[in-house]
């Protein structure tokens, strides 16, 4: 690719209707016939992207489409092996995010890029400050870019000791600092609250309106209607439908450009009766990363046949609960109960053993080993099975293996390679497969549909109750209040380490559990009273 | 025990502590940066043949320590290329730069064993601060290179943790994809920090062959080069706890060899693994500290960095 392909027919079928050739009609971002492979996958297969300035851009399309990738090429992360880059009509070469970063085009990772030994205002101006570091006017100046764009933010803390919501505002504010003027956001409510994502659809409206260009990645179509003007979709890496205008097409529309298919609606499962008490918490308090609370008096209790839904803005002990559950994090006082016995002291090893299923938030830190191969990490809990002496059987792991990739809908490549190369939809379903497929009597999941595609969520959500129907004790941590009340069978609001409210989803308000979760709410003990 | 073997041991305290010190704070530096360099006690013997052949080439101390720096460094890139470059096992590189850098400084040096020494480094006279009582001796008459590496430490910490440059090494060895997405050049940060790193060493090995025992042996960097690299976790990666822990393992290694004329019964050689036993001490001291905190080691250390890895 030495220089630049002359424009084909292309260049004339994509000019707007009305287009006089000035540099503000010019889109911001012009992607065209993109590819990238990488072994054995075509990640880019083709693919276009027109973007204009000023807009609110939204790219769709399920895991594996090749969404990620695009973004990629575009901030200079990949070289693309075919296609054109134009930023404002100017051709580019990245070579590297720097190249990109120069030429106005800063990108929020789904994985986010920070330090996390780092302060926030150490992360926001890495790569772009004066040689001489002035750690008070560094900060005083992080703060006020945070309060201009509306970010909350504590410019001197640690980043290790934030939540992820926390984490992605500095994400945004890093690309702020540097004054990008095309924005991208790689699934950027993947990680946030109902409430904090209706806020950073704000918060990018605002930047919308100030000029900048924002091309916004997400699964969530009522969130591409809510703040989005144009959309492209994205289906095995060719652009299926380009630059959509929102006010012209519906959700159904792009959920079914985006699968090929008809759109996926969860209907509620039916109710069954609830059993034993299979998994109790009493009175749990326990520290967080930072040493404060994070557990404050912890108390609740899910029977065998329900699914237990917990609700909370993120950061108000659902991963401490879920960590002191799993037998991952010291308790200070209080107890954690497994089918009636007392398991606070229990390791990890023995809770599965009792039947605990653990599906963490962090996949790839906690849940899988990203360099193990698929193999290694589907028998990770059970290679105790698969042995000939004292030595692994690879050939019982490896069917082992193949049962639970057939079983689970995985889909991946050879088994012998490492998992890394997975998108994260077939991580997900390796990790609750794997879970799963002994049929645990509790089981606890913590974010388990985040950042999956329709389809992915829909199989993930019929698994949990599966699980249910089969008799297991359910307890769901998540962030999306619609999977929550879709699922649950019973509504429990943590706030600042306790349980502050129960509802019933069949009759919930949104309004009012929206009030438990900022802890405006009757206390759960004087509920409890009226029971 | 009498007053002047009492200054004489602080004295040679301090010396060898500035020598460890030199070696150490090279290793932190490649460290911080992600690079785990066990090369040190053959950039140091490299540093030190080298600086002994020039100063008896040139008859100049600085012409020949310059040449130390500058073989250090050198050595530090091939670990670099290797390591950085490549992408090979940083342990596995760092293991034969030792035998690569003793061998190779055995076989410079050659044909100068038990030479004198053809230039020396002066002690820095500091006039009546030199003359102050206990002080004068133990801190202000000192070889050069012992100023040499307080200066370090203290460009070495500003650098770090006050300046961009600074920033962007500590970013390339805690998360090099964040490194590199905020547009610095993971590649070109770690391979300078390996050659200062390496650069350092050289310094230190010259210490030796050009104001400590100005003399060429083979052997004679007798594995301080590995003290240095306890050294930097003892210090936790920090120059001023680095420093500390210098004067406290340059404390043992005056000892060694006094113990018997202070009339203390007391084997040498248990004396001399004190340093190792005290960095176990501190590693367990960080991990019980670190259950709930991330660990002081640098996150990226011993990890090559590939952009397009998926």
């Amino acid at each position: 690719m030495t220089e630049p392909p002359h424009p084909t027919g292309l260049a004339g079928t994509s000019e707007m209707p009305d287009g006089v050739a000035s540099a503000d009609d010019l889109p911001a971002v012009e992607l065209r016939d993109i590819w990238k492979r990488f072994p054995g996958v075509v990640a880019n297969a083709g693919a276009h992207l027109r973007v204009r300035r000023g807009s609110v851009h939204a790219v769709l399309g399920e895991n594996g489409a090749g969404k990620s990738t695009l973004m990629n090429v575009l901030s200079g992360v990949y070289r693309p092996d075919e296609g054109d880059v134009r930023i404002g009509g100017m051709a580019h070469h990245f070579r590297t995010p720097a190249d990109a970063l120069a030429a106005g085009v800063g990108m929020v990772h789904q994985e986010f890029r920070l330090v996390p030994s780092f302060t926030v205002a150490e992360n926001v101006v890495l790569g772009a400050c004066e040689r001489i570091v002035r750690r008070s006017a560094v900060e005083f100046a992080v703060g006020a870019l945070a309060e201009r764009f509306g970010l909350a933010t504590e410019p001197d803390r640690p980043v290790w000791q934030l939540s992820m919501g926390e984490r992605q505002r500095v994400e945004i504010l890093k690309a702020l600092w540097r004054d990008a003027q095309i924005l991208i956001l790689d699934e950027p409510t993947a990680v946030l609250t109902p409430g904090e994502a209706d806020e950073l659809g704000a918060v990018l409206r605002h930047m919308a309106d100030d000029g900048r260009t924002v091309v916004f990645i997400s699964h969530k179509l009522h969130e591409v209607m809510g703040f989005c003007d144009e959309a492209t979709v994205l289906r095995g890496g060719k652009t299926v439908a380009a630059s959509l205008s929102v006010a012209d097409t519906d959700a159904s529309e792009l959920a079914g450009l985006m699968v090929g298919a008809s759109p996926v609606i969860t209907e509620r499962p039916p109710l069954r009766e609830a059993g034993e008490v299979r998994l109790e918490v009493r009175h749990l308090r326990c520290l967080d990363d930072r040493g404060l609370n994070g557990l404050d008096g912890m108390e609740l209790a899910v029977r065998s046949g329900e699914i237990v839904g917990i609700a909370g803005v993120a950061g108000n002990g659902q991963r401490e609960l879920t960590q002191c559950i799993a037998g991952l994090r010291p308790v200070e006082s209080g107890t954690v109960h497994l089918m009636g016995e007392d398991r606070t002291d229990a390791s990890p090893r023995q809770r599965f053993a009792d039947g605990l299923g653990y599906i963490p938030e962090d996949r790839l830190g906690v849940g899988l080993a990203p360099r193990l191969s698929v193999t290694d990490n589907a028998v990770l809990r059970t290679y105790g099975r698969h042995r000939r002496g004292p030595f692994l059987d690879s050939g019982a792991a490896t069917s082992h293996c193949r049962d639970l990739v057939d079983q689970f809908g995985v889909r991946t490549g050879p088994l012998d390679e490492p998992i890394a190369g997975l998108s994260g939809g077939n991580l997900q379903r390796l990790l609750v497969g794997r879970e799963l497929v002994d049929g645990p009597r509790v089981v606890v999941a913590a974010q388990p549909t985040r950042g999956l595609d329709v389809q992915g969520v829909k199989a993930i959500q019929d698994l949990l109750v599966g699980e249910r129907d089969a008799g297991a004790a359910v307890l769901l941590i998540s962030e999306d209040l619609d999977e929550l009340l879709t699922l649950a069978d019973r509504l429990l609001v943590i706030h600042a380490g306790r349980i502050v409210a129960e509802f019933d989803p069949t009759a919930a308000e949104r309004h009012a559990i929206g009030e438990a979760m900022v802890g405006h709410a009757v206390p759960v003990d004087d509920q409890a009273a009226n029971r | 025990m009498n007053e002047a073997s009492l200054i004489g041991l602080f004295e040679a305290t301090v010396s060898f502590g500035a020598l460890l010190y030199l070696a150490a704070l090279g290793e932190m530096i490649a460290e911080k940066a992600g690079i785990l360099n066990l090369g040190v006690e053959g950039m140091m013997a490299m540093g030190a043949v080298t600086g002994f052949v020039v100063a008896l080439q040139t008859g100049n101390p600085w012409v020949a320590l310059v040449a130390a720096v500058a073989a250090g460094a050198m050595v530090g890139l091939l670990h670099g290329f290797f390591t950085v470059v490549l992408g090979a096992e940083q342990v596995v590189s760092g293991l034969s730069l030792t035998i690569l850098g003793l061998g190779l400084a055995a076989f410079v040096g050659r044909g100068s064993v038990g030479e004198p020494a053809g230039a020396e480094m002066v002690s820095v006279d500091w006039g009546p601060l030199s003359d102050i009582p206990w002080a004068g001796p133990i801190l202000f008459a000192q070889s050069p290179f012992v100023y040499l590496a307080v200066i370090m430490g203290f460009v070495t910490w500003f650098v770090l943790w006050r300046t961009r440059l600074g920033l962007a090494v500590r970013a390339a060895g805690e998360s090099a994809s964040t490194a590199d997405a905020a547009g610095h050049s993971v590649v070109g940060i770690r391979l300078a920090a390996v050659a200062t790193g390496g650069g350092l060493a050289g310094a230190s090995g010259a210490y030796l062959t050009l104001s400590l025992t100005p003399q060429w042996a083979d052997g004679i960097v007798a594995g301080r080069g590995w003290i240095a690299v306890a050294l930097v976790i003892f210090g936790a990666w920090r120059p001023g706890r680095v420093a500390v822990g210098a004067l406290l393992f340059g404390l043992t290694l005056a000892l060694k060899t006094r113990l018997q004329t202070f009339g203390v019964d007391f084997s040498p050689i248990l004396l001399s693994m004190l340093p190792y036993l005290l960095t176990i001490s501190v590693l367990v001291a960080i991990s019980i500290r670190s259950r709930n905190r991330p660990s002081p080691a640098p996150a990226a250390l011993g990890i090559a960095y590939r952009r397009e890895e998926r």
